[in-house]
């Protein structure tokens, strides 16, 4: 087989690889817009603020140590434990659903009924508190996180491929994981919305917030439970791209990777979310690997947005986003 | 009672009469937040912690305290432009903008304004011809010199001869990204590498394509000019495609202990140059305790001492501060004024003994400055990452960058520059 078609089935499967984290990312927006109608700019730092709290617990970090040290003359900096991930990850989904409910509490109960341009300004506030708010707790240098997932090059894979090609294909062991995390994650959150009470009176929230509360729905439960889950996603995705570069600020740039994939799949569909991160990741990983070394490399970021902006241009609700009728 | 109040109020009166001995002032643009606050503090921190040594250790230097300011930039060039617009009226003695960004920036307005700027391995390399770029420093190497001193390094791993040998350049998709790869081009017409270029976009945090690529090209040597997340996520990246890291080898920003620690021992080997020393025991640390730590005055949460980034925030104050002894010396007042210090930096010596004598033997190269060169001689060091101690050592003396190269281009590049500005080179 011709060397250049390996290196393309190699790109191919490690951009279906790649779309699957982006598709994490874009998973905590769809959450949010779904059920709420928000644009919840602070998506990319929830996700930082998530992993940043989880090695926070895991390592025994003293929170807002800093600030206490320098307000008491004090020198606290570590409870002096170190806690397995599984325990890290509960206390953290803890600490998420807490942030979840002082979020509706305070800011999204009062915006009830206001533009959706209001709750998209609120969103980026809540972006830029939290940013410092986890810089105070938990210190703006780069924490290095390890849940036990494995990461390096598949050496299965890459055996199978070179018996069977002569070239051994490049697959990591952590892109493995993210997908069969992504998998489970989706179809839990099918099942729940599908089969649970409380997943039913989301989608119906969805579908007419005004119907919902006229049956008895509260809306504040199901916000509360909705930004519960879009922190629950933010911290797998936190998990999944601190594992690559370590926890620090940049994480919550990921928010970037995911709109292209929103644009492409639509901002109400979860199945659209995946398709879209998949269709994203192959296409950008593609076009650098066929086009790139013409242009002089680097196209990627761009090419996401370019290829969303061609889907959008036949399908201006994405992919699989509900067709906006307004009637004059 | 009465003469109580009036002893006190000829005092007051005496007080305000006499000549009024001005501090120094020093002001910091610094990053303690934003996208690249972890490289900030310690930087920030070192920066400020040697100053303040100076004024608790020694009264300030040439017996006039210095005036320590910071102003945040979160490494964002409008507010650095605004920070020196705010800064600039209390006449500071040099401004480090720690951006390559805001550095360009401030290069003309500081130039017309008469205030040093110095860039301490970053900015624009060419600003070392002082006789274009008048007000702009960038001791003690620039990136044109960190370019060559990789080669040179690279040359001497393999006995001296690069022909057939392949290097690629991973690189920040920037301007402070390219800047190495005229150089690198240019000496390998001399050593016959070939020179592959793998663009890194903004911010770095997905590098797949570029590292399968180094994957199945399979090069000697990767040099990688990075900052920020791009540098810890190749360097992931690199263990993860089993690259021989001591052939891997990082541009002085690329080599902070934040860089290599997410990749935990897969980055043991990991090689950076490096323009200072990197030694935990410095006799400079006890008076840091002595003067600083333990009087509650260390910057930020004083945990950043003797990292790498500290260090060389502290240096980059050490070349400020004698730059102001030398101006002392020069002109013959401790109320030194910013032309003062450029004339400062223009004299700067800085030998062996004097680091010694800082309490930081062996610490940089020696730097001798002149009107005509503001960039110092262009030495650097290769350091390399031992996990197991969680430290970079040096690994090699401070090695001579090759200057037939790189002379040439910076007489090209601030002659382009003379030329568009309507400068005519002096020395006045």
């Amino acid at each position: 087989m011709p060397d250049q078609l390996l290196f393309g089935m190699e790109v191919f499967l490690n951009g279906l690889m790649a779309g699957v984290l982006y598709a994490l990312v874009a998973l905590g927006f769809v959450l949010i817009y779904k059920a709420s109608g928000i644009f919840n700019y602070a998506q990319g730092v929830m996700a930082l603020f998530a992993a940043m709290t989880l090695v926070g617990i895991m390592e025994g970090r003293v929170p807002f140590s800093h600030l206490i040290n320098a307000v008491f003359g004090s020198n606290v900096h570590h409870f002096g434990w170190h806690l397995p991930a599984v325990v890290g990850i509960v206390l953290t989904v803890g600490v998420m659903v807490l942030l979840a409910w002082l979020v509706n509490a305070l800011i999204m109960k009062h915006l009830v009924n206001q533009e959706p341009i209001i709750l998209f300004m609120a969103t980026i506030g809540l972006a830029y508190f939290m940013e410092g708010l986890g810089d105070l707790m938990w210190g703006a240098d780069i924490k290095k996180l390890d849940v036990g997932l494995p990461q390096g090059i598949n050496g299965t894979i890459d055996q199978i491929t070179f018996d069977a090609f002569g070239y051994g294909f490049f697959i990591d062991n952590l892109d493995i994981w993210a997908t069969i995390i992504a998998i489970v994650l989706v179809a839990s959150l099918m099942v729940f919305s599908q089969y649970t009470k409380q997943g039913r009176a989301l989608r119906a929230v969805a579908d007419d917030h005004q119907a919902a509360l006229s049956v008895g729905i509260s809306l504040n439960f199901i916000w509360v439970l909705v930004w519960s889950i879009a922190g629950f996603v933010a911290l797998v995705a936190g998990i999944m791209w601190g594992a690559k570069s370590g926890v620090q600020f940049s994480l919550s740039l990921i928010a970037l990777k995911a709109l292209p994939v929103l644009m492409l799949g639509g901002f109400t569909s979860i199945p659209g979310a995946i398709v879209g991160g998949l269709i994203i990741g192959v296409g950008e990983k593609m076009f650098e690997f066929a086009i790139g070394p013409m242009v002089g490399g680097a196209t990627e970021n761009w090419f996401a947005y370019v290829l969303a902006l061609l889907f959008l241009v036949f399908r201006p609700q994405g992919l699989f986003g509900e067709k906006i009728i307004e009637r004059v | 009672m009465k003469t109580k109040t009036l002893i006190t109020a000829a005092a007051a009166v005496m007080m305000a009469a006499a000549p009024a001995m001005a501090d120094l002032f020093v002001p910091s643009l610094t990053y303690r937040s934003g996208p690249y606050a972890a490289n900030g503090i310690p930087t920030a921190d070192g920066y400020k912690d040697y100053f303040t040594l100076l004024n608790e250790r020694d009264g300030g230097i040439g017996g006039v305290k210095v005036e320590f300011e910071e102003c945040e930039t979160g490494y964002n060039t409008e507010k650095g432009v605004e920070c020196y617009e705010a800064l600039k009226s209390k006449s500071p003695l040099a401004i480090h903008p720690w951006s390559t960004g805001i550095t360009y920036q401030l290069i003309p307005k500081a130039t017309a304004d008469g205030i040093p700027v110095h860039s301490v391995g970053y900015g624009r390399t060419s600003a070392k011809n002082g006789e274009v770029f008048r007000w702009v420093f960038n001791y003690p190497a620039n990136y044109w010199d960190g370019a060559s001193v990789a080669i040179s390094h690279i040359l001497d791993q393999e006995g001296g001869d690069l022909s057939g040998k392949k290097v690629a350049l991973v690189y920040h998709n920037s301007a402070f990204g390219k800047e190495p790869i005229r150089t690198l081009e240019e000496l390998g017409k001399i050593h016959g590498y070939e020179l592959s270029l793998l663009p890194v976009d903004h911010p770095g945090q997905e590098q797949k394509s570029q590292w399968l690529q180094i994957r199945r090209e399979r090069p000697d040597y990767v040099i990688m000019w990075g900052w920020g997340v791009m540098n810890q996520v190749a360097i992931q990246e690199a263990v993860n495609i089993r690259f021989p890291m001591d052939h891997f080898i990082g541009i002085w920003w690329s080599g902070s202990e934040n860089d290599v620690k997410p990749a935990g021992d897969g980055a043991n080997g990991y090689k950076a140059l490096t323009f200072n020393g990197l030694e935990k025991d410095y006799p400079i640390f006890d008076d840091i305790q002595k003067h600083v730590v333990d009087k509650g005055l260390a910057a930020g949460a004083g945990d950043q001492i003797g990292t790498v980034l500290y260090m060389r925030g502290l240096y980059s104050a050490l070349m400020t501060a004698e730059a102001i002894k030398k101006a002392q010396e020069i002109h013959g007042t401790p109320d030194v004024t910013p032309a003062m210090v450029r004339d400062g930096y223009e004299a700067l010596d800085i030998t062996q003994e004097t680091y010694a004598a800082l309490g930081l033997p062996g610490f940089g190269p020696d730097i001798q400055g002149s009107c005509q060169n503001h960039g110092g001689q262009g030495l650097g060091a290769v350091s390399q990452w031992d996990a197991a101690a969680g430290q970079f050592k040096l690994i090699t003396d401070y090695i001579q960058s090759n200057q037939d190269v790189i002379a040439p281009l910076i007489a090209a590049d601030s002659e382009a520059f003379a030329a568009e500005n309507n400068i005519t080179p002096n020395c006045d």
